[in-house]
């Protein structure tokens, strides 16, 4: 049973479409990344996954449907919606009370154990703690919750770079296995490139790249050709092209790694640059684009 | 990756430790950790109340002489103006912190986004606003309870230290206003008043969970413009006399007022049976159901943010 599986899900709000029949299918034991620019859709995705706004289309989480099984899925599914949704007045104290009073998958000494590496005190209240420090005692919470799937959307925004890394290196060592299954939105796309097993562009309420990690790799070839070969590699079809230093970097969809080798440097590229590939393609001509970079 | 222990797709993920929750006991426990200050409230009248009276006991002694000149009955009544009476401001006091805290109960988590933290559990909409409901309904008038009668107890001891020094007996105090039976009549009165002002609360429950902001005047406000509407177009008022008696209607209806002008009440005064038949009482506990199924719907189906 796939975790989530999507098919056709539509969602409009007034005249602006948020979601135009999106197909996903996320395997258990992985971890998804889903990237998109502002408005893009990955908040109406995700609300929707997790039960929290209605949708056309169909729709299972866990083979549930999360409109209508939401109470039920809450004890297999949990959520990081925003930075900084932790009620002010709560104490960090009364934060491990709650959730241990009301989650039956809260291992309580686990969250202790993960707040002991913190400098965290228990008397705190969240308003006393900076925006890094909340965003620890979230992740605690969360992570000794023994839940099968966790949602991410921008856990990370406004925090300095130790906390990112932490953030997701916590998450990847301590709380990860083949059983759980991770979706996380970011803008930060760099920061999760190397955590990431699957990678899903959205782009005006549709998915314009779907596939896994090691998929990117082989695909993807980013060059940074020599002046003199620059027209013999333009001829080849890049996807995209950049000018860094007054030399040109091209990047490629599933493009000849050996011959490209013989016009300049061959490497991975990163995914924001593909990202810019793929968006910069889109703007200029959505429909034609979407079908070369779509899956 | 971990190649070894993958999980097989489609088996049923082995047992995992499943803990007893009590969703709404944390839930109403949430509630007071948030609005602590709902309980410091009526403690701080509590206070103030005191002090008024320590100011006023210097004359305590006269004023019980002149009360035992009167005859019997109107011993308790006199009695009851001193000491039952002290009751009201925190009564007041605690209707006046539900109202606010109605107000705010289902909109504040809204406006900070705790209700994204708060949705990410497995606490189902029905119980979180049951818990808020138990606050103006069970929890304040408890509180206001508690409250007062030892407040009233504390006045009595010290009512009594004070007349001993001034050598008069002070057992009257103890047989013409007896705590225990007073204090069965506040909490009869507040237990029907808190029933009385139901519908108010779930009003004010469903406005703070519908209004995006300015929630005291879409509680406020839309009764008043009826009110004044039916003025205008037809030139009657039984919008507002409604409104009126919802306001003021609880002691009519849940005590025996014989005399307007004796207000003192006693054990003999409780008139349960008419309470418990009056319409007013089902009508607004019918309404009060319906706002609270509309809040609750509200929690549940519309987009929290």
């Amino acid at each position: 049973m796939p975790c989530i599986e999507a098919r056709g899900l539509r969602k409009a709000y007034g005249n602006t479409i948020a979601l135009d029949g999106v197909d996903l299918k996320v395997d258990e034991g992985r971890i998804l990344g889903l990237i998109g620019p502002n408005g893009a859709g990955k908040t109406t995705a995700l609300n929707a996954i997790l039960g929290l706004a209605p949708y056309q289309g169909e729709l299972k989480v866990l083979g549930r449907d999360p409109w209508t099984e939401r109470e039920r899925l809450m004890r297999d599914v949990c959520f990081i919606a925003d930075v900084a949704v932790l009620p002010r007045w709560l104490r960090v104290s009364q934060a491990l009370d709650y959730v241990a009073g009301v989650h039956p998958r809260f291992d309580r000494a686990r969250a202790e154990g993960f707040l002991a590496k913190t400098a965290i005190k228990r008397k705190s209240r969240v308003r006393e703690l900076s925006k890094g420090m909340v965003a620890q005692l979230h992740l605690a919470l969360v992570m000794a919750i023994d839940a099968r799937l966790l949602v991410l959307d921008e856990p990370t925004l406004g925090l300095d770079i130790l906390y990112r890394k932490q953030f997701y290196d916590t998450l990847l060592n301590d709380y990860f296995d083949n059983s759980r299954t991770i979706v996380v939105t970011t803008h930060q796309v760099e920061e999760i490139q190397h955590i990431l097993t699957d990678l899903m562009f959205i782009n005006r309420g549709r998915i314009v790249l779907d596939c896994s990690m090691e998929e990117f790799e082989s695909r993807y070839t980013e060059v940074m050709v020599l002046p003199e070969h620059a027209a013999a590699a333009r001829a080849l079809n890049p996807i995209h092209e950049r000018q860094v230093f007054g030399r040109s970097i091209l990047l490629f969809d599933r493009a000849d790694r050996q011959q490209l080798a013989a016009l300049g440097e061959v490497r991975t590229p990163g995914i924001a640059d593909l990202f810019v590939a793929v968006m910069g393609n889109q703007a200029g001509a959505p429909e034609t684009a979407t079908q070369g970079a779509a899956k | 990756m971990n190649t070894e222990s993958t999980g097989t797709p489609g088996l049923a993920p082995e047992p995992r430790p499943i803990t007893a929750t009590h969703p709404m006991l944390w839930s109403v426990k949430r509630e007071l950790w948030e609005n602590f200050s709902i309980t410091l409230a009526p403690l701080t009248v509590a206070g103030l109340v005191l002090f008024a009276f320590l100011i006023s006991a210097m004359q305590l002694a006269d004023k019980i002489r002149d009360v035992l000149l009167l005859d019997p009955a109107k011993q308790a009544a006199a009695l009851d103006k001193m000491f039952g009476f002290a009751a009201i401001p925190i009564i007041l006091t605690s209707v006046i912190v539900a109202v606010f805290y109605c107000l705010d109960a289902l909109h504040g988590e809204r406006r900070d986004r705790s209700i994204l933290f708060w949705k990410s559990l497995p606490v189902s909409d029905v119980t979180t606003v049951l818990a808020k409901v138990t606050i103006p309904m069970a929890v304040l008038p408890l509180v206001a309870f508690v409250v007062a009668v030892v407040m009233q107890f504390v006045m009595l001891v010290l009512s009594s230290m004070i007349l001993m020094a001034n050598g008069v007996a002070p057992g009257i105090l103890w047989t013409q206003w007896p705590i225990l039976s007073q204090s069965l009549v506040l909490l009869y009165g507040l237990v029907t008043l808190a029933l009385w002002y139901a519908p108010i609360y779930g009003w004010m429950l469903l406005v703070s969970g519908w209004a995006r902001r300015a929630t005291f005047l879409w509680a406020v406000l839309p009764p008043v413009a009826v009110a004044i509407f039916e003025k205008i177009a037809f030139g009657t008022a039984y919008f507002a006399a409604l409104m009126k008696y919802r306001l003021q209607g609880s002691f009519k209806e849940a005590f025996i007022v014989d005399d307007p002008h004796l207000v003192s009440v006693d054990l003999a005064h409780l008139d349960p049976v008419r309470f418990l038949s009056s319409t007013g009482l089902w009508t607004g506990l019918a309404f009060a159901a319906a706002c609270i199924a509309a809040a609750i719907w509200l929690r549940r189906y519309r987009e929290p943010l």
